[in-house]
């Protein structure tokens, strides 16, 4: 089923951020998608070219509509039109959602630590989603790296979850610009910053880290390297060819 | 034809006949892996064939020195779309490795250092077209790529060249490996695009 193209209708296109938008799209027979899933979406030009790229799936467990978010890259071929051209009522094509690998299910026992760099936090928000929608009890911890405030994905969504949610907890890491009253000045991500900030290994948490690929490398060096086991880690790499030696 | 997307003009980055559909040529060499990479020394690699009537064969890291390298030069596929043209690389040739090999079995299971596992039909490795290298560039693969060896398939998409190898376990039939377990094909034919189960 999942490699058919299916045609998708957008129902809202959302400023998340300056250079990102979420958007909303029909497929009909959907049947909802698990958290961390992605999409393959294809675009046509008008004499038959076409391009396909991932992005993952922002929510979860819905029936006929599910949400993207995609970044704006300079220079890109897919994502300034997805950010910039694409309208509500215009059509696209779409294959999936697939991925049964870098997904949580409801009925996962274990404390989650989730990981974000970037736009990597929108498969993670799918997560955190699907977690709060269901009866499961387990903590969840985000660690979400980010240039600057502005930058932030669903900065209202979690400010309000990280207040009032009592299994989720938020953790927010500056790299170039921190929000007014910030006790520390930007810098960047360090083993023992992050360390700092995520569940102990004797939580045994499974830990999901999305990026860039370089930030998921490092991190996951990191986490290997302070006793978290290999097989409790799952990471998703948004370059396909992003900061690559 | 799709649906049109009106104002979408693409890039068209791939009018090159060595790409396969819906890949894109990079001069970089991206790093995508399930998980955190293995630490396997030379000193504790070993490479292994099992046939089904229980056969096992194996090689330690100077055995497979020791045997006849060969030069490859090729293109390599990666299911997330991107190619890498020209690579060049140094290992075993799979023909050597079962060259003693008795079976009749059809199908492999390559299994990996860190449990990952990759079916491939055994015709594919054969015939000059698969090898467990271990140099890249004129370099030592680095751990990152599969180091200290890997698996090399260039005609199939690029999870068929398991990194971090560790042997071959022939197989009656075709059992999905890891990502063939997770929603990818069986297969994976660049030029057919066999992406997604
Ligand atoms: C599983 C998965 C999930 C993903 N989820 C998301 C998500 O939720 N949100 C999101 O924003 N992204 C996501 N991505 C990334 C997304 O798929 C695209 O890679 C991203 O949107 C960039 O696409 P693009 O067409 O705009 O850029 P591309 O045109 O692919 O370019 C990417 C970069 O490479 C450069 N480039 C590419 N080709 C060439 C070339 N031939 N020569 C020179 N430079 C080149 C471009 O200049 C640019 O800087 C995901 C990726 C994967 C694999």
């Amino acid at each position: 089923m999942s490699t058919l193209w299916r045609v998708a209708d957008v129902v809202s296109g959302v400023p998340e951020t300056e250079s990102s938008r979420t958007i909303g799209l029909r497929v009909d027979g959907l049947n909802g998608n698990l958290a961390g899933q992605h999409i393959d979406i294809r675009l046509t030009a008008d004499d038959g070219y076409t391009a396909v790229r991932s992005y993952s799936v922002a929510t979860a467990g819905m029936d006929e509509i599910l949400e993207i978010t995609v970044d704006e890259l300079a220079n890109g071929e897919v994502s300034p039109y997805l950010v910039r051209d694409l309208m509500v009522g215009d059509q696209l094509e779409i294959r999936g959602p697939v991925g049964g690998w870098f997904v949580w299910r409801p009925t996962d026992p274990n404390p989650v630590q989730l990981i974000a760099g970037g736009s990597g936090i929108v498969p993670l928000m799918s997560m955190i989603r699907a977690h709060e929608a269901s009866e499961n009890p387990s903590p969840f911890r985000l660690l979400y790296s980010l240039k600057s405030p502005e930058s932030g994905f669903y900065r209202e969504e979690l400010l309000t979850l990280g207040q009032e949610s009592p299994k989720l907890a938020v953790d927010y890491f500056y790299t170039r610009k921190v929000p007014e009253g910030w006790p520390t000045t930007p810098k960047r991500l360090t083993a023992e910053t992050l360390l700092a900030s995520i569940l102990p290994t004797d939580a045994a948490p499974d830990i999901f880290i999305c990026g860039q690929t370089v930030f998921v490398e490092t991190v996951t060096e990191w986490l290997v390297e302070a006793g978290y086991p290999a097989a409790s880690i799952k990471t998703e790499r948004f370059g396909g060819t992003g900061g690559i030696r | 034809m799709g649906i049109i997307s009106s104002g979408f003009h693409g890039k068209r980055r791939t009018g090159n006949p060595a790409l396969p559909p819906g890949q894109y040529e990079t001069g970089s060499f991206p790093v995508l892996t399930a998980g955190p990479a293995p630490y396997v020394s030379p000193a504790d690699w070993e490479f292994f064939i099992t046939t089904e009537t229980g056969q096992h064969r194996t090689w330690s890291w100077d055995d497979l020195m020791a045997l006849p390298q060969a030069d490859i030069r090729s293109d390599i596929h990666c299911v997330t779309s991107w190619s890498k043209l020209g690579t060049s690389w140094r290992g075993v040739s799979l023909d050597t490795l079962f060259e003693d090999v008795e079976t009749t079995s059809e199908f492999t299971t390559a299994h990996s250092y860190g449990g990952y596992t990759t079916n491939v039909p055994l015709q594919d490795l054969l015939d000059g077209q698969a090898w467990v290298a271990w140099e890249f560039d004129g370099e030592p693969l680095e751990r990152a790529h599969g180091g200290p060896a890997r698996l090399l398939i260039p005609h199939l998409y690029f999870w068929k060249s398991a990194k971090w190898i560790n042997g071959l376990e022939l197989m009656p039939h075709d059992v999905p490996g890891f990502w063939e377990s997770n929603g990818y094909h069986i297969y994976g034919d660049p030029w057919r695009e066999e992406r997604y189960s």
